[in-house]
């Protein structure tokens, strides 16, 4: 496929390199505090991804498998653009990799592309690291002939990312932040409230970012009866709908997230069930980042 | 079957009299705290005298039994002589992977369920599967193991779709046929089920490893992390392929849709040996993944499936395993040594018992399963008497992890997007027994994903016959 013709590989097989690899990292770059962008070497994933696919990725053998959103390719130089938050041993021990190093494993473009048609006016929010998957979703969003507000949530300032971006890619964009450094000081429900008394009933709105946001965005939107899509990520392991790791209740049903999602009706997703299963290995997820830590020399106690 | 002796042997008395040879294996006690196979193989001073025990039938009806028709009394003859290359060698003329096959052959349905002296009263059938299992071991441990010579390139390419044993053996038979291939795999590893789902004690992952390594020599080219369907469709694979080989196995795990199935602590069969066997949880912190700390583990279903899992949770720790399962013993699908295996190690078997719905805590974690007692009815479709429900018979097991290993189904990420593959009404694609054509032309398919769940041994042989006809299509262009 793509790579033994963009690698100029000849067609007799001999001679072809046993496996694909070759995830080398070709940029990274810090965007805030334990918040980076990796631009990796996929030529089949970019070739063929679009909005709000994700992939797999594992760092290396004996590493887990981890879902992350494809943030922006460029399909000419064989490129994704990850962007990743250090929450635990595997983000923080991709973080640790350098430019230039490979990643073992990464596989997709995975998921269901957004559903991209023309509503009318569309309000994405992204919530922490939830704006860098909203991008592309705004880009063809945008590109589809909607009028597209972007909501960007942070904590605090230095956790904002990506607002240049989304300032090229959305009509209008709205900063909020928990403790008002920068932006409104406020909740990004609190924003889409106050959008919604100024300037009325959205036709679509979009919320990526921690399920806990997404749920409240939900309940925010529901009384308005306002089309709300979530891009939902509980665990997952192989990513191709063969573990059912991933499954969340929907309108009552049992869905796969990799495979009939990541994205869905927000007002139909049991959050907290998916809340509660995201939980579920906590322990040893602290385990594991604490040795790992430690063996770093870093203090293991961690907040 | 020329090159078979053709005189019975003189010493028939003799042969009737040798007892079956036992197979050395690891304690039950002491397996269930290692991943390390369990049955440990022949020694090699043992293994001619099993094979003594062959009475050189005329009408050997053994070979029948084997779904590929090995030619089973040659081979058996060669181990009698003492004559294991001869014998592994024979093999292989028609089994690509009997290290594999030797030891997940379900033989007691197969080969040995038909072995003549198998009929006979007090008397077992001749190991077949186990000296086929020997002479592999054998032939690998001596550094012998031949890699297939393959014919003068013939410039045609084709793409083979999953890494299971449909796969590998498609793989290999174009390869040898001079035929450029290239597997294109899923998840991060190659071997299907033989490395995520068949667990270490049962199936060594070394084994699979050597035999893709075997392919990797014969210049076929492994690409993982590349899923059909999503990376790119078939459509794009027949631009740069002259064929495709569809082996994508019946990966969707199925539920029973009841209520609280979706607690914590409640896997898929697929989920839980996964994450074991792939990503090594029982490694876990050395290894990244992991798995559920269990105390006390149900395991819903009868099959093979369902022995594994039982037995991994054991391996794993857990003080408590049952096994949940709707019919009787007799009706338990699963090889009869598994279950026997499995009840040495300690697995209680709720026989007649059917999970209803579950019970968790205020965290979401599964505390209980709540069962109903069943009694056997008329026979169904199957055959098989069907388990009906007794009334009032509910009762509240105590658990803390569930897997559910009841039968898995067709993945349809690959016909989803390739509408002009036919596919059944459960979502298997229809292809041709005898060749494996699908109704795309170019487009040809094998194993589990056409038959359903089946075995290694179907998948091999429909891995083998699509590739003589891949073989004819590129030769003639007719479909
Ligand atoms: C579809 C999808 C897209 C995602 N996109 C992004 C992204 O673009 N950027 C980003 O920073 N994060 C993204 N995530 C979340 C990311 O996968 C987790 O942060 C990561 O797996 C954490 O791994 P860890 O070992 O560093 O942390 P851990 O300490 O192992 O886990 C921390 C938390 O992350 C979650 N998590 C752990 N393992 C997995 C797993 N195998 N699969 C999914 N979640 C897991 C759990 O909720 C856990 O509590 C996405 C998740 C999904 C499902
Ligand atoms: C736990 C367990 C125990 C078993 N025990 C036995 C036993 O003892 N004896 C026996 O005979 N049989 C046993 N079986 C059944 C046997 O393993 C299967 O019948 C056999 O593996 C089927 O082979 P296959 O090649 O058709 O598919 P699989 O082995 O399922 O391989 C399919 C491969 O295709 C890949 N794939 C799927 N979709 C795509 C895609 N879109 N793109 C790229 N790759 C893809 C998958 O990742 C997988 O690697 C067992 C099965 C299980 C699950
Ligand atoms: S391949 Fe299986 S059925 Fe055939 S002879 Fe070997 S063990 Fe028996
Ligand atoms: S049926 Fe049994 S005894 Fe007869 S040839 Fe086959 S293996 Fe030997
Ligand atoms: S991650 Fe395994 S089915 Fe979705």
């Amino acid at each position: 496929m793509g790579t033994s013709t963009t690698e100029g590989r000849s067609p007799s097989c001999a001679d072809l390199p046993a496996t694909s690899g070759g995830f080398t990292i070709v940029e990274k770059q810090e965007l805030a505090p334990k918040v980076t962008r990796y631009v990796v070497r996929a030529p089949d994933v970019a070739r063929t991804r679009r909005a709000g696919q994700f992939v797999i990725v594992r760092v290396r053998d004996g590493g887990e498998r981890i879902p992350l959103t494809i943030a922006d390719a460029d399909a000419a130089k064989g490129t994704i653009t990850l962007v990743v938050q250090e929450v635990g041993k595997t983000t923080a021990w991709m973080a640790s990799l350098e430019q230039g190093e490979a990643l073992a494993d990464v596989v997709g473009p995975l998921g269901r592309p957004t559903h991209i048609e023309k509503w009318g006016t569309v309000v994405c929010i992204g919530g922490g690291i939830g704006i860098a998957p909203s991008h592309p979703i705004v880009q063809a969003m945008r590109a589809a002939g909607n009028r597209v507000v972007a909501i960007l949530g942070a904590r605090t300032k230095d956790l904002l990312i990506m607002e240049d971006e989304m300032r090229r890619a959305a009509d209008e964009v709205l900063v909020c932040t928990d403790d008002g450094s920068y932006g409104r000081k406020a909740l990004v429900t609190g924003v889409l409230e106050t959008f919604v008394a100024e300037h009325g009933k959205p036709d679509l709105v979009v919320a990526i970012g921690p399920p806990i946001m997404m749920k409240f965005v939900c309940k925010t939107t529901a009384p308005h009866s306002i089309p709300t899509v979530v891009s939902l990520n509980p665990v997952m392991v192989d990513g191709t709908g063969m573990c059912g790791g991933c499954r969340v209740t929907v309108g009552g049903k049992t869905k796969f997230v990799c495979v009939d999602g990541p994205e869905f009706d927000g007002h139909s997703v049991d959050f907290d069930e998916m809340m509660r299963r995201s939980r579920f290995y906590a322990a040893q997820e602290k385990e594991s980042f604490d040795r790992w830590r430690k063996a770093r020399g870093e203090d293991g106690g961690g907040p | 079957m020329s090159e078979r002796d053709p005189d019975a042997p003189k010493d028939l008395k003799q042969r009737y009299k040798t007892a079956k040879q036992k197979m050395p294996e690891q304690e039950a006690l002491e397996r269930i705290r290692n991943f390390h196979e369990v049955p440990l193989g022949f020694p090699t001073e043992v293994a001619p005298t099993e094979a003594y025990r062959c009475i050189w039938c005329k009408d050997p009806t053994c070979v029948g039994g084997c779904p590929v028709g090995i030619d089973i009394p040659a081979f058996v003859h060669l181990v009698e002589k003492g004559d294991f290359l001869g014998a592994i060698r024979k093999i292989k003329e028609t089994n690509v992977l009997p290290a594999i096959c030797g030891r997940v052959c379900p033989q007691e349905d197969q080969c040995e369920k038909v072995c003549k002296i198998g009929q006979k009263k007090g008397m077992g059938p001749v190991s077949i599967g186990r000296l086929e299992r020997f002479l592999a071991d054998w032939e690998r441990s001596q550094g012998l193991v031949e890699i297939p010579e393959c014919a003068p390139p013939t410039g045609k390419k084709v793409a083979v779709v999953g890494s299971g044993p449909a796969g590998l053996t498609c793989a290999c038979d174009l390869a040898r046929r001079g035929h450029c291939v290239t597997i294109l795999e899923a998840l991060h590893k190659p071997g299907g089920v033989l490395v995520y789902g068949i667990p270490e004690f049962r199936l060594p992952k070394s084994i699979v490893q050597a035999e893709v390594e075997v392919l990797r020599r014969m210049g076929v080219e492994i690409r993982c992390n590349f899923v059909v369907g999503l990376t790119a469709t078939v459509d794009d694979l027949l631009k740069e392929y002259d064929a495709v080989f569809l082996g994508v196995g019946a990966g969707l795990p199925y539920f029973m849709d009841i209520p609280g199935e979706n607690l914590c602590g409640i896997y898929s069969a697929n989920e839980y040996l996964t994450r074991v066997n792939l990503m090594r949880a029982y490694d876990f912190p050395d290894a990244d993944t992991p798995s559920a700390r269990s105390r006390k583990v149900a395991v819903v279903g009868g099959g093979n499936v369902a022995m594994d899992s039982a037995r991994t949770a054991l391996r794993l720790g857990a003080d408590e395993v049952s096994l949940i399962y709707r019919r009787s013993k007799v009706e338990l699908p699963a090889r009869h040594e598994e279950v026997e295996r499995a009840e040495e190690e300690g697995v209680v078997f709720r026989l007649l018992e059917n999970p209803v719905r579950y019970v968790g805590d205020d965290d979401g974690r599964v505390t209980a399963v709540e069962c109903l007692k069943m009694e056997l009815g008329e026979p169904d479709a199957s055959g098989r008497r069907r388990p009906v429900p007794v009334k009032g018979s509910e009762h509240l097991i105590e658990v803390d992890t569930v897997v559910v290993a009841i039968g898995n189904g067709p993945n349809p990420l690959v016909t989803r997007v390739t509408p002009e593959i036919e596919t059944r009404k459960g979502g298997n694609i229809v292809a041709k027994e005898t060749d494996g054509r699908t109704s795309k032309r170019g487009v040809f398919a094998g194993g589990d994903i056409v038959t359903g769940a089946a075995t290694v041994i179907l998948a091999m042989g429909a891995g083998r016959s699509a590739a003589a006809s891949i073989h004819e299509y590129l030769q003639t262009g007719t479909w």
